[in-house]
């Protein structure tokens, strides 16, 4: 398997607009292994779709390189590219009947047509439209035009798979089942994809690793545990999963990989992951709501009143101001466990082994 | 890296990308070079013409021009036929436009019909009609003089009638779309809060269709300016640019002077045009997308209602008695003499005209097509292509659209009668030269639906053509153009129509071998042949609704087979 299979290197892209340039995207280096599935996520305007487009072909870098299996393709025009794309919208030819949709490739490529057919008959069973050749894609539901673009992008048997928020326009229902059809069959064929998406649970249930970016940036690449465990940074920790931050201080290095700190008066060893920081530095200790129990108020622990509580069957929530901050706790088995009514003082027992420093960085509400 | 850099390294990377292309590089060169050689060529040598003298710069034509009496008299005429017909058409065009939109009006589709018929006639046809119903021996003259005393039909009443007649069409079509596209919720909700009828009206509607009025009154503005054929019939002694430059020309054989007034002509069109396109469509509030916004409830005062569909009324009955008149006029024996009704004229003008016939329908039939696809063409690389000088483009494509024909035409006999360094061929006397100059007059509607029909097509769509393998040229002829078909089919009908009634341009091209049936027709009226040049514009008018009706089934056949076309893009 090769490690670098799709190189970004030092990719950027400004777009001018009259006076104003507007850096879309801003030194991006990503290294792709073969067969890797690697998702591009963050809010909308971070430049992850520009970001594929030029992958694709669709745009040209302002600068930077992008190789595929060794060569590079910066300048490469993208129906000369190894590469094939799963647009938003579908992007089906109107008039093309199902099988005419998925054929078009190979035979812009003059493929013979003995072997169009069976290729494409090969697809349209692989990802499971049989019988529905000669419709109109008009004709077709939401999921069945998603497949129809997935096949026509496969039967091009691309080096790269690009999927571009491919199913944003399915129903919440739909959107889970089939994100896990696309990755088994993406495992099954091995094909190298990058894929673009603004939700996290997408990213997370499909990815080998997640690129986080922001404002162009890229601010974390890492495998799904990674990000979510270890986050590099406030942005990356708030804008994966839930989570609560609260302001302290080291107080002492205990080792190259644990640092003592202090929090509201109470202090913790917490274990270090990729980042060192100095005694006296500030930083922001963020707690993922499963990891707090509720005890009864006791002396010398974090401490606050429950201002809120949700009921959510499988949880409870609590929302709990500890001085200026409000901590989100979730109970989980609510049954099993002590309940606590709004206005009760409570304390919180932090979990040490599941908590995790970030630098300093101003809290936004 | 500056500014600077990242831009041309943008432009040199485009240019990578095209050079990867040698078939759209090269149609992007060639449609460049024919830009060039039959827009922009023969209108620079028109100014050319106006201010050199023995190949010395001179300004005497225009010192002369502006000198005389008898020659500055027609730019201000015609700026006050082009003001006073832009002001009475938008009217027409707005009360049209509101009756369809606003109102409960029944009879819509007639009405619609009523209001754009005008469109496909040849544009002095109303003037004929005119002619018959009020002219010296006039259907209509003595009661009128009854009325209203001793009057002329030749002149500047005259002519505002009939260009308004003419040319409120297309005010109409511009606020038509406009109106359609205000979404009725925004007067309802004017309403809901407290607000009049009147109120509504002049808080609401009217502020946000104001610059689809300035829009239509700058069309209209320039249609009346460039008109030739109305002026040609009954302007009589107001003498107008237009009709002024050609009897220059071919009267007194003047060239430099009639390019001169081509000029005076060209300026005010040009700046209506600049105005329109780069300043009023910017302001715009709505944009016209083809999608009628909901139905609304339509409930109204009959105060509101009464002059509205007067006005709707009134109009349909005056083009139902000019058309009506053409017809009834094309039957009689001898106009103004004998009134016995007889079929000699249709005979006798189908003897005599079939050869103009013949040429006129070879030569639209030839020229149709290539504009048809020229403009599809154009658009899609306006639309969706990156290179260098494509706003260049844009702009010498749509530059035919504003200049008067009278302009273009004078152009391409300068242009064409010698061989030139950019195009060695003499076309002059040829077939070529009236295709050349069909093609390029009537283009910029081509490009325009195009362009309408392209900007509703998700461009993700050819881009996953291009994705899948399919270099610029496959993706428009298996995707794109199967896509706009619709608008390629009926930006044919328009050029066709174009075609067959052109007139102002291209009488300057005509030759004795390659002559055309409108100016067959203009020959009748001017030897005051009326019977017979209303029976020959009879038949132009039944060919033309012949060839629509065969468009309109080849689209709605095609039609049915995209309909998809709305629900994907």
């Amino acid at each position: 398997m090769k490690q670098d299979y799709l190189v970004l290197e030092n990719l950027v892209k400004i777009f001018e607009s009259g006076k104003n340039a507007l850096v879309a995207v801003d030194s991006v280096n990503v290294k792709v292994k073969e067969g890797e599935l690697v998702t591009l996520l963050g809010p909308s305007g971070c430049g992850k779709t520009t970001t594929l487009r030029m992958i694709a072909g669709f745009e040209i870098p302002t600068s930077g390189k992008i190789f595929i299996d060794g060569k590079e393709v910066s300048m490469i025009p993208p129906n000369q590219r190894p590469t094939t794309m799963v647009f938003q919208n579908y992007a089906l030819f109107p008039h093309m009947t199902v099988f005419e949709n998925i054929a078009y490739g190979l035979k812009v490529r003059k493929e013979t047509s003995m072997n169009v057919k069976e290729k494409t008959e090969k697809i349209i069973n692989l990802v499971g439209l049989e019988g529905l050749n000669k419709r109109s894609p008009a004709h077709l539901s939401g999921g069945q035009q998603q497949r129809v673009s997935l096949a026509r992008s496969l039967i091009m048997e691309p080096k790269v798979l690009l999927l571009d928020e491919p199913l944003s326009n399915l129903d919440a229902k739909l959107r889970i089942s089939t994100r896990l059809e696309i990755r088994k069959l993406q495992q099954r064929i091995g094909i190298t994809s990058v894929y673009v998406t603004h939700d996290q649970e997408e990213a997370m249930t499909l990815s080998d690793r997640v690129v986080i970016m922001n404002e162009g940036k890229i601010q974390q690449i890492g495998t799904p545990q990674e990000i979510y465990a270890y986050p590099n940074n406030y942005f990356v920790a708030d804008f994966i999963g839930k989570a609560n931050f609260l302001p302290g201080k080291v107080i002492k290095v205990l080792s190259s990989k644990k640092v003592e700190i202090e929090v509201k008066g109470c202090k913790f060893a917490i274990a270090l992951y990729n980042k060192t920081f100095k005694a006296g530095e500030e930083i922001l200790l963020l707690i993922r709501p499963e990891a707090v129990d509720l005890l009864p108020k006791k002396p010398q622990s974090i401490a606050g009143i429950i201002q809120q509580i949700i009921y959510l069957g499988s949880h409870l929530v609590y929302e709990i101001k500890v001085d200026d901050c409000i901590v989100t706790v979730e109970i989980s088995n609510p049954l099993s466990q002590k309940s606590y009514s709004a206005g009760e003082e409570v304390s919180l027992c932090l979990k040490e082994e599941s908590l995790h420093i970030l630098p300093y960085e101003e809290i936004k509400k | 890296m500056s500014k600077l850099q990242r831009e041309v390294n943008e432009i040199i990377g485009n240019l990578k990308l095209i050079w990867k292309e040698p078939l759209l590089l090269i149609s992007i060169i060639a449609i460049f070079y024919f830009l060039l050689v039959f827009v922009a060529f023969p209108i620079f040598q028109v100014f050319k013409n106006s201010i050199f003298i023995n190949k010395q710069l001179d300004f005497s034509n225009y010192l002369a021009i502006f000198s005389k009496r008898y020659y500055f008299q027609p730019f201000f005429n015609s700026m006050i036929l082009g003001i006073s017909t832009a002001t009475v058409g938008t009217v027409v065009g707005f009360i049209f436009a509101y009756a369809l939109t606003r109102t409960p009006i029944p009879f819509k589709n007639f009405f619609r019909v009523i209001a754009t018929f005008p469109i496909i006639s040849p544009p002095f046809v109303v003037a004929l009609a005119a002619i018959l119903l009020f002219g010296r021996s006039g259907v209509l003259a003595p009661y009128l003089s009854q009325i209203i005393g001793k009057y002329s039909i030749y002149g500047l009443g005259g002519l505002i009638i009939v260009e308004t007649i003419a040319y409120s069409p297309t005010a109409f079509l511009t606020l038509f779309g406009i109106l359609q596209a205000v979404d009725p919720a925004l007067e309802e909700a004017s309403m809901d809060l407290g607000a009049s009828r009147a109120k509504v009206f002049s808080s609401i509607t009217l502020p946000l269709t104001t610059p689809g009025i300035a829009s239509a009154w700058l069309l209209v503005f320039i249609q009346s300016m460039a008109d030739f054929g109305n002026p040609m019939v009954i302007s009589g002694n107001y003498r107008v640019l237009s009709v002024q430059a050609f009897l220059q020309i071919t009267g007194m054989y003047d060239l430099p002077r009639g390019s001169t007034l081509a000029i005076l002509l060209l300026v005010p069109t040009l700046i209506a045009f600049f105005i329109q396109k780069y300043w009023v469509s910017r302001k715009s509030y709505v944009t016209v997308t083809g999608k009628p916004t909901g139905a609304t409830i339509k409930r109204l005062e009959w105060y509101i209602k009464a002059p509205v569909y007067f006005c709707c009324v009134f109009f349909a009955a005056m083009v139902f008695l000019f058309y009506g008149m053409i017809i009834y006029g094309s039957f009689q024996t001898l106009w103004g003499v004998n009134s016995t009704l007889t079929l000699r004229n249709y005979i006798q003008t189908f003897q005599v005209g079939k050869d103009y016939l013949m040429d006129s329908l070879t030569l639209s039939t030839i020229a149709t097509p290539i504009t048809g696809v020229f403009g599809m063409f154009l658009a899609f690389l306006i639309i969706r292509k990156k290179f260098i000088g494509r706003g260049v483009m844009e702009f010498v494509s749509m530059l035919t659209f504003a200049v008067p024909g009278t302009v273009v035409g004078i152009g391409y006999i300068l242009a064409f009668n010698v061989k030139s360094n950019l195009f060695p061929v003499v076309l002059t006397g040829t077939a070529w030269i009236i295709i050349t100059l069909l093609i390029f007059r009537n283009m910029p509607v081509g490009i325009r639906s195009g362009i309408a029909a392209l900007q509703q097509i998700d461009p993700s769509i050819e881009e996953a053509s291009t994705d899948l393998g399919a270099d610029s040229a496959t993706t428009f002829r298996k995707i794109t153009l199967p896509m706009i078909a619709p608008a390629f089919f009926s930006g044919l009908a328009y050029s066709f129509v174009k075609a067959m009634t052109a007139i102002s341009a291209v009488i300057f091209v005509v030759s004795g071998k390659w002559n055309l049936i409108t100016i067959a027709v203009l020959g009748f009226v001017d030897n005051a042949r009326y019977a017979q040049a209303a029976a020959m514009s009879m038949i132009l008018i039944s060919i033309v609704l012949i060839a629509l009706g065969i468009i309109q089934l080849v689209v709605n056949r095609i039609g049915k087979g995209t309909r998809s076309i709305s629900l994907v893009g």
